[in-house]
């Protein structure tokens, strides 16, 4: 368990105008004691990685529900990657078919979670992944 | 000494060691304190910017829009925008980039969001040094946008050189703003969304307001009719508060007003850098900082200094009604002074 205020941001990279789960997701980490960083609609891959640096967080998530994610979240690791952000966990939230979502996990991305994710998951998954790097220190 | 690795990545413009200084800042890590010292020297460059206003006036948009402006200028800029924590949970949803985005790809930007958590004080010690770090690295501009009301708005205009207090038409009768105290943090009163109905009242309020409430007004108004309320002397050295704050109307979504408020600034930055005013003002800065972190530091050693069964006893005495509350201050205070403090490390 940590005691430092734990820093996610939550973002929406590319066109899709559908941000009800990315609200969900940031008001449940909300309750769950998390800072919570929400930048809004259609940001492009750079501007995601530039907020993540800027804003010292421990996780990044991405919802994307255009289909595009195969795309997106490899630019998206990319430009974070390009800012010495390799370190920093990566979560996609959306509709992602099951044969995307091994393929994604294999460029770098801790997590996938469908539309059926309870946010409990979530939480906790933030939280042993938050534990694991103080731990590494 | 050597200098310490992200001080020098700090000094250097390495945005991540920026980024990571400011997040132990943040958490008041033991390890910021010599930093700190160490970034002192390179602070005093950069105009601190404080906007604050109540929610929905256009804070956010209207930084987007001065940044855009400052940037056109050739000027870096860095803003720390704050937002409340949940009282329930702790946690925060910082959402003040939104309006930003046309920022997002700046080099010459660093936007940090921020949350108020819980601890008192806390918040506007972190805010100063967050300034601090801003200010060594190099920005030429800190803006510091705030939550909107209350104690935290008065101790960050002391952070700032020239602060601007948002308003917005219909928000509520003018009252509320007197109520609030904060047009006396005033340098620049700015009514935002003055494209919308009702906006010149608000001026019009607001302008009465600040000619009214202000000492050298209240001078002129005295000598005008002779003989109404005595006007005390102003005190010696105040003329600081001789500065009249303009009232200006913006709307910030469509960049209008914009010049005659950047104007305002440079204007009120001059005011500031001229005569003796800048030195006075510091110093008096200076001290309100220097007891409000004697003030936290003592408090910290005192409690440490305290036996927590002394404490829980104290407290179920005062929860039976056979202590009050002030009685028990002094039986704290007594036992600490008797047995003094613990030796620090």
């Amino acid at each position: 368990m940590t005691t430092r205020a734990v820093r996610v941001l939550i973002a929406k990279p590319g066109l899709d105008g559908h941000d009800r789960g990315a609200k969900v997701i940031a008001r449940a980490l909300r309750d769950a004691g998390m800072e919570v960083i929400y930048t809004g609609l259609r940001q492009t891959p750079e501007m995601i990685a530039e907020a993540a640096l800027q804003e010292d967080v421990d996780v990044v998530g991405l919802s994307i529900l255009s289909g595009a994610h195969m795309t997106l979240v490899p630019r998206v690791r990319e430009a974070m990657n390009a800012r010495d952000l390799s370190d920093v966990p990566v979560l996609v939230g959306g509709i992602i078919p099951d044969e995307d979502r091994d393929s994604l996990m294999g460029q770098g991305v801790a997590a996938v979670f469908g539309p059926a994710t309870p946010t409990d998951e979530i939480r906790d998954f933030i939280h042993r992944l938050v534990a694991e790097k103080d731990a590494d220190g | 000494m050597p200098m310490d690795k992200l001080v020098a990545e700090v000094l250097a413009g390495n945005r991540r060691a920026l980024a990571r200084l400011l997040t132990q800042v943040e958490n008041e890590r033991p390890e910021v304190l010599p930093r700190l010292t160490a970034l002192f020297p390179h602070t005093g460059r950069a105009h601190i910017i404080g906007i604050t206003g109540a929610p929905g006036t256009g804070k956010s948009s209207l930084v987007n829009a001065l940044a855009k402006r400052l940037r056109a200028q050739q000027q870096t800029v860095a803003i720390i925008a704050v937002d409340p924590t949940s009282p329930f949970s702790g946690g925060a949803i910082l959402g003040d980039r939104i309006r930003m985005v046309e920022l997002a790809g700046d080099a010459g930007v660093f936007i940090r969001s921020m949350a108020t958590r819980g601890s008192l004080g806390g918040l506007a010690r972190a805010t100063r040094d967050m300034v601090r770090v801003l200010d060594a690295a190099g920005f030429d501009v800190v803006l510091v946008e705030t939550v909107g009301a209350g104690q935290n708005e008065v101790d960050i205009a002391r952070t700032a050189q020239t602060t601007l207090v948002v308003e917005a038409p219909g928000l509520g009768d003018e009252v509320q703003a007197i109520k609030a105290g904060i047009l006396e943090i005033a340098d620049i009163l700015v009514v935002n969304k003055a494209d919308r109905p009702g906006a010149l009242q608000t001026v019009r309020s607001l302008k009465m307001m600040v000619e009214t409430g202000h000492p050298a007004a209240r001078e002129r108004f005295a000598a005008h009719h002779g003989r109404l309320l005595p006007v005390p002397a102003l005190p010696a050295g105040d003329e600081v508060s001789l500065w009249q704050p303009p009232v200006l109307q913006t709307v910030a979504t469509e960049n209008t007003g914009l010049d005659d408020l950047l104007a305002a600034i440079a204007q009120h930055r001059q005011f500031w850098h001229s005569g003796s005013r800048v030195t006075q003002l510091q110093e008096r800065y200076i001290e309100i900082e220097l007891y409000e972190r004697l003030q936290q530091a003592l408090m910290q050693r005192f409690v440490q200094a305290l036996p927590p069964e002394l404490v829980s006893a104290t407290l179920q005495q005062i929860r039976a009604r056979r202590l009050d509350p002030q009685s028990a201050i002094e039986q704290l205070l007594n036992q600490v002074e008797t047995h003094g403090y613990p030796s620090s490390r």
